[in-house]
């Protein structure tokens, strides 16, 4: 049989389903092993310095618990893991237990990174309570009332926690974005890789 | 009553389900050896089996529908989906808005269709435009090929019949926006049309397995892709009625992902309906023909299952399951990918006619509709699959929705219209300017002279363009009428006399049309979002619409406040137009709130109200006072839209009648 | 599973969302007002997905469109109002993908399916024989006699 140019013509929507049937299977498997996902919103901030947000306060009666400006970045010598979080948020009850316990392990250990929080959208006594009950985990905390500095972060929801990286030059650069309550898997998983890969 | 539900238990289904599923892998296997053997017995086996399998799919519908109907919470099915106060209608039809259901829908409708390929008359002597039998045997057996995978994959992994240990008391009950009309009627209809195209594909392979794809297959095969098509015509259009007149938000198409798994078999099927009969008149473009027959069934394929799969960002992906995902997968990639393969390898050595071909004929206007048409679909094609794919292979995401759908249809759109509005006084094989430019000028002139009240009636310009290129394909289809009337001997210009085939296809290219004309209508529909208390006027539209008063309503199993707007014209004082009672509806089952839109469908537009939410006030005497957010549509030649789908479906029903001459020449033989 | 997102799918499968929720999110001026909707139906809901944020009614889009508003009233234009919002949330947001290197193939897609088309057509239309040529002087008288003989 000769090969002609019909032939070729011929096998072209053969192949172009079989290239979109290897896509499928690619997607399926990523799909089931989670990393894969049509909904996620890859947030063009990783990898980015510290974005410009409006200054949030402290809560109000709070002492030890600073609030949080873009300034803060600047100078810091660890890196900072910040988690935006609300009271009102059900996967963020169900990741307080980790970050106090993350916490506790920070204060023990030479500590490689500090834990500061974004409170998005919460009336201030309802989060100071929240914080009370659960024994806060955080070295700063910002009020984020109107969810305008959330937005300056690329926030679509809570929680999600950001990992920043010292830099002064930058004031800080974002290493790694996540999305979801975090929990110790992917913190050993993906979180402590960029702290390692730290020279 | 007893006996009936011990009869029709459950059980009974399941078995009848398994049952069904081994008479299709037979229906699919014997009659092909029985053909390779020329041995008749077992060819003639595939009309009684397709008929047992169609029987005891319905057999397990009935089982399905009685458990349904008696609550029984034990299956899992009706635990999740149904509820003890939900409306008898919807307990039936609440049964194909899941994964579940939808799937042992979609394999009864194909038994349908093969019962259907299996019941009517075969070809003899006196009917040689039928179907041959050997034809038939083989064209069910690849059908039951087809329906025992999906029974397979119905049986192992989305088995509807299984039972739930303990029994609840009550069951979830339904998504609320499912519980609508529409919506029970839409899946019947849209799937008809999705299963449908499996005949036309059915066809394809026997054609390529037998290596002759020609003149009198083309006809034997045309009428099926008819049927599916209109019914697929019906189903999109029923659908998108429903998305404007539940969803309560004034749109009727929004590029979601599985309305667009909708249009891109809808498209390639129009094309296959159009080079179908380039085949059956020119003997040309088989080759073509039989690889869009191929695609439409395994778009409609993939558009069905692959929404579920999760891959795509579409509100409606059900619950996804990987065990599901990939059996999907591999039954896609057995037809889908399989057919294909056979094209590649069979396609080339088709017999093909090297007769001439005329850019100015009917073939090429059919043509060019067809490179529209498939491109068309491959924009949508690329617009949908675009975003899963670029996380895939680059990591990155983006969106692609309707403001790129727009800009990238509508351009191609228009010229189809252009060619659509000429195609149909094209003769075959060469066409002659001379003979052309009178034929045609009727309708030009009428579109010429209503350029100036088209851009002075429609929002905007493009609005106005488009219109008048539906009014010139309108015009057209119904002056070729006439000029056809007029080409008839003198005594028998009646209108009537004209072929069926004809008067189909005037029908169905108006509906297009009329639907076109609603698109542009709806480009200037004018909206208002208002805050009013009981007693409130707003003027929308040159209309006075007033909220007169706010009521509670109670629902069979919802809680509803009512909103009663009287509209008059011109003003406060003008003559009554409509009252509208939209409803803000809460199902505490669910803890859902739905819109319940009312609409005023007028020839010209639409009066469209929904009410949004509902605020409570209290005044110093602890009085408390109620406002409504309300939105109002006027929406110009809105149910447009939907009557030119209707037409065209109606265009496509018209075609399948019998023949006035069959029905003559059986009437005579009734009569000697 | 986020708060947000399970609600979505939870409470509005499907989607009855019911856009601009209250009037008084409205600018005032109605040509601007036009303007904000154009922009916003361009953006994408970032929770309910599948919507833009002129007609989602989840929180942040409603956050959305009072920043498109309000940058608008500030004398931004559409292109720096998109530029802000990709900057915090990538081309996701934009349902009208920018063309890029990236999005070249689904921007060219039609170009590139209709050329493929014309291409193929011209092949058959250099296939196409030429119209029969008209009968010999002989032939026809053959022809003539052979229909007179019936």
């Amino acid at each position: 049989m000769r090969l002609t140019r019909r032939h070729l013509l011929a096998a072209l929507p053969a192949l172009g389903a079989a290239g979109l049937g290897i896509g499928f299977v690619r997607m399926l498997h990523g799909l089931n092993q989670g990393h894969f996902d049509p909904r996620a919103i890859n947030t063009p901030l990783t990898g980015q310095p510290v974005p410009g947000f409006p200054a949030l306060p402290p809560l109000p009666d709070a002492p030890g618990l600073p609030g949080l400006t873009r300034e803060n970045f600047q100078n810091i010598k660890k890196p900072v893991l910040l988690s935006v979080w609300a009271s009102w948020c059900l996967p963020c009850v169900e990741e307080i237990p980790f970050l106090r316990q993350l916490a506790a392990s920070l204060a023990s250990d030479a500590t490689p990174l500090e834990l500061w929080g974004l409170c998005y959208k919460d009336q201030p006594a309802r989060a100071a309570h929240w914080l009370e009950q659960a024994g806060h985990p955080f070295t700063r905390l910002g009020m984020d009332q109107d969810g305008q500095g959330a937005i300056d972060w690329g926030v679509t929801g809570v929680p999600e926690a950001f990992l920043i990286m010292p830099d002064p030059q930058a004031g800080g650069r974002i290493v790694w974005h996540g999305t979801g309550a975090l929990t110790e898997t992917i913190y050993q998983t993906q979180i402590i890789p960029h702290l390692e890969a730290k020279p | 009553m007893a006996f009936l539900t011990t009869f029709f238990c459950p059980e009974g289904g399941h078995f009848a389900l398994a049952l069904a599923c081994a008479l299709a892998f037979m229906q699919g296997v014997l009659p092909l050896i029985g053909l390779r053997r020329a041995d008749s017995p077992l060819t003639a086996l595939a009309r009684p089996l397709a008929l047992s399998q169609c029987l005891a799919l319905l057999f397990a519908w009935v089982c399905l529908i009685m458990a349904s109907l008696g609550d029984d919470f034990s299956l899992k099915l009706i635990a999740e989906t149904s509820a003890i106060n939900k409306p008898w209608a919807y307990k039936i039809a609440g049964l194909w808005g899941n994964h579940e259901g939808s799937l042992l829908l979609w394999v009864t409708l194909l038994s349908l269709w093969c019962a259907g390929l299996a019941l009517l008359p075969g070809q003899s002597t006196t009917r040689p435009e039928k179907l041959p039998d050997r034809l038939r045997a083989r064209i069910l057996a690849l059908l039951g090929l087809v329906g025992a995978g999906f029974q397979l994959f119905c049986l192992t992994t989305s088995n509807p019949f299984l039972r739930l240990w303990p029994v609840p008391a009550d069951g979830m009950g339904m998504n609320p926006l499912l519980q609508d009309p529409g919506l029970a009627v839409h899946p019947p209809l849209l799937y008809s049309g999705y299963v449908g195209f499996a005949v036309p594909f059915a066809f394809a392979i026997s054609a390529l397995l037998e290596g002759k794809a020609d003149t009198l297959w083309a006809r034997y095969m045309r009428p099926w892709v008819i049927s599916a098509w209109a019914l697929l015509t019906l189903g999109i259009t029923l659908g998108s009625w429903w998305s404007y007149s539940v969803l309560g938000w004034g749109g009727y198409w929004f590029w979601d992902p599985v309305e667009n798994a909708a249009l891109i078999p809808w498209l390639t099927g129009t094309a296959l309906l159009h080079s179908v009969l380039v085949v059956e008149k020119r003997n040309l473009l088989q080759g073509w023909c039989l690889l869009l027959a191929l695609a439409t069934f395994a778009f409609s394929l993939s558009g069905t299952f692959l929404v579920r799969s999760g891959i795509l960002n579409s509100v409606h992906a059900f619950a996804n399951d990987p065990a599901r995902g990939l059996f999907i997968l591999g039954l896609l990639g057995l037809y889908g990918g399989g057919s294909l393969l056979l094209f590649a390898i069979r396609a080339p050595s088709l017999a093909s006619s090297q007769s001439g071909f005329a850019p100015l004929s009917r073939e090429g206007a059919l043509l060019l509709n067809n490179i529209l048409l498939c491109t068309l679909c491959a924009v949508v094609l690329t617009g949908t699959l675009y975003p899963p794919f670029m996380q895939l292979l680059l990591g990155r995401t983006l969106s692609v929705g309707k403001p790129f759908f727009d800009a990238t249809t509508i351009p191609l759109t228009l010229p189809l219209l252009a060619v659509m509005g000429a195609s149909m006084a094209l003769p075959w094989r060469q066409a002659r300017t001379d003979r052309l430019i009178p034929r045609l000028a009727p309708a030009l002139l009428v579109t010429a002279g209503n350029i100036l009240p088209a851009f002075w009636l429609f929002s905007t310009p493009l609005a106005a363009f488009a219109a008048l290129l539906a009014l010139w394909v309108i015009s057209s289809a119904l002056l070729d009428l006439i000029f056809r009337l007029y080409a008839l001997p003198e005594g028998n210009r009646q209108l009537h006399r004209l072929p069926r085939s004809l008067w189909a296809a005037s029908l169905a290219h108006i509906g297009v049309g009329v639907t076109i004309l609603g698109l542009c209508g709806m480009a200037g529909s004018q909206e208002r979002l208002i805050e009013a208390k009981p007693g409130t006027h707003t003027t929308l539209a040159g209309r006075d619409w007033e909220l007169t008063a706010l009521t509670p309503h109670h629902g069979p199993n919802y809680e509803a406040v009512e909103a009663h707007l009287t509209i008059r014209q011109h003003d406060a004082h003008g003559p009554l137009l409509a009252e509208l009672e939209p409803q803000i509806r809460l199902f505490p089952q669910q803890g859902q709130k739905t819109l319940h839109v009312a609409i005023l469908h007028r020839p010209l537009e639409d009066l469209y109200a929904a009410l949004g939410s509902v605020k409570e006030e209290h005044d110093p005497q602890g009085q408390s006072h109620y406002s409504a957010i309300l939105r109002l549509h006027e929406n110009p030649l809105a149910s447009w839209i939907w009557l030119g789908g209707i037409i065209m479906a109606l265009g496509g029903g018209l075609h399948l009648l019998p023949s006035r001459r069959r029905l003559m020449h059986s009437a005579r033989k009734a009569r000697s | 599973m986020r708060l947000l997102l399970a609600l979505c799918l939870l409470l509005l499968t499907i989607t009855p969302c019911l856009a601009v929720d209250t009037p008084d999110e409205m600018l005032p001026d109605p040509a601007l007002e036009q303007k904000a909707q154009q922009i916003g139906q361009q953006l994408r809901c970032l929770v309910c997905q599948n919507e833009s944020i002129e007609e989602s009614s989840a929180p942040l889009a409603r956050d959305l469109r009072h920043i498109v508003r309000q940058q608008l009233q500030q004398g931004r234009s559409a292109t720096e109002i998109e530029t802000w919002m990709t900057q915090r949330y990538g081309e996701f947001i934009r349902l009208r993908p920018g063309f890029s290197p990236a999005t070249a193939l689904l921007w060219l897609m039609p170009l590139l399916s209709l050329m493929v088309a014309l291409l193929l057509v011209r092949r058959l239309w250099q296939r196409s024989a030429p119209p029969p040529t008209p009968l010999t002087q002989e032939e026809r008288r053959t022809l003539n006699s052979m229909l007179k003989k019936d």
